[in-house]
């Protein structure tokens, strides 16, 4: 079993390299979020809390949609779409509940960001929401690399 | 065996992913907090060993590669090139007192994008195995 794991077709080369490639990008854009609010809570750094979420928004969405869609294109041509197996599962229960934190995410930076457009402070509250959505988002992804490594049944 | 060590290298890869996103942003011309530039430091460094140690073991765990495939040899001359890279990124920014963008000369900005470069064909080369 773990042989036949080794040996994959060369037509699947391309799509696991677009999966892999966008969840690198994704989960790289998370975690400067994250450090970068993390970072702003002392200080409250305007600059900070843009550079947070102008990450989601130019790095953790377009980064999730290319994930995503590699992770569909690898499924249709392993033909896992029916497929009940555990590790798909986790992988799209992580993938699913991290987009809709990310969607809450940006919503609330967006507010966040034109606030500060119109010359107000950054709300010190939106950032710490941000930061543990973010974070949990990030603990997701850690498991479903660890599902989609282990496979496990 | 074999898939502690297939989580722990992919693992490490997106500790390297993290990092180089992180000063990705430096070049971008985004601010320069001293505790980012040191967590994308850390992730930096612990992604480059974690890579090269569980890369190599797994290499050494399967009867089906051979540490001197051309492949694996590619991956580690990648590495050394991502490293070399990545460290005169490193030596070349440094970080603003007030959070601020700071100024990066063209040769730290040059070993950074080369870095990125080296690792997105590392992850090719990682993915495509060519000639195994």
């Amino acid at each position: 079993m773990s042989v036949l794991a080794l040996i994959r077709p060369d037509n699947w080369d391309l799509p696991l390299f677009v999966h892999i490639f966008g969840a690198m990008v994704l989960v790289g854009a998370l975690t400067l979020a994250a450090v970068s609010l993390i970072a702003a809570w002392r200080s409250g750094s305007a600059s900070l809390i843009r550079l947070a979420y102008m990450s989601l928004f130019y790095g953790a969405l377009p980064g999730y949609i290319v994930f995503r869609a590699g992770a569909e294109w690898i499924v249709s041509k392993e033909h896992l779409s029916n497929s009940n197996v555990t590790w798909i599962g986790i992988g799209y229960g992580a993938s699913d509940f991290g987009f809709l934190l990310l969607i809450v995410s940006l919503i609330i930076g967006g507010i966040s960001v034109r606030r500060m457009n119109r010359g107000g402070q950054p709300s010190a509250v939106s950032a710490r929401i941000v930061t543990g959505l973010v974070s949990l988002v990030l603990v997701g992804y850690l498991v479903a690399v660890w599902a989609m490594t282990t496979k496990p049944t | 065996m074999y898939h502690a060590l297939l989580f722990l290298h992919v693992l490490s890869a997106f500790f390297l992913a993290a990092g180089i996103v992180i000063y990705s942003s430096f070049a971008l011309g985004g601010p320069v907090n001293r505790a980012t530039k040191v967590i994308a430091e850390v992730l930096w460094g612990v992604g480059g060993l974690g890579t090269l140690v569980f890369g190599v073991w797994l290499a050494l765990n399967r009867p089906e590669y051979e540490i001197y495939d051309g492949w694996i040899i590619t991956a580690i001359v990648l590495w050394f090139l991502a490293t070399g890279s990545g460290a005169l990124a490193g030596r070349g920014i440094q970080a603003a007192g007030d959070d601020s963008a700071v100024a990066i000369d063209r040769r730290t900005l040059i070993a950074h994008w080369m870095r990125v470069f080296w690792f997105v064909l590392l992850l090719i080369v990682m993915v495509w195995k060519p000639g195994a």
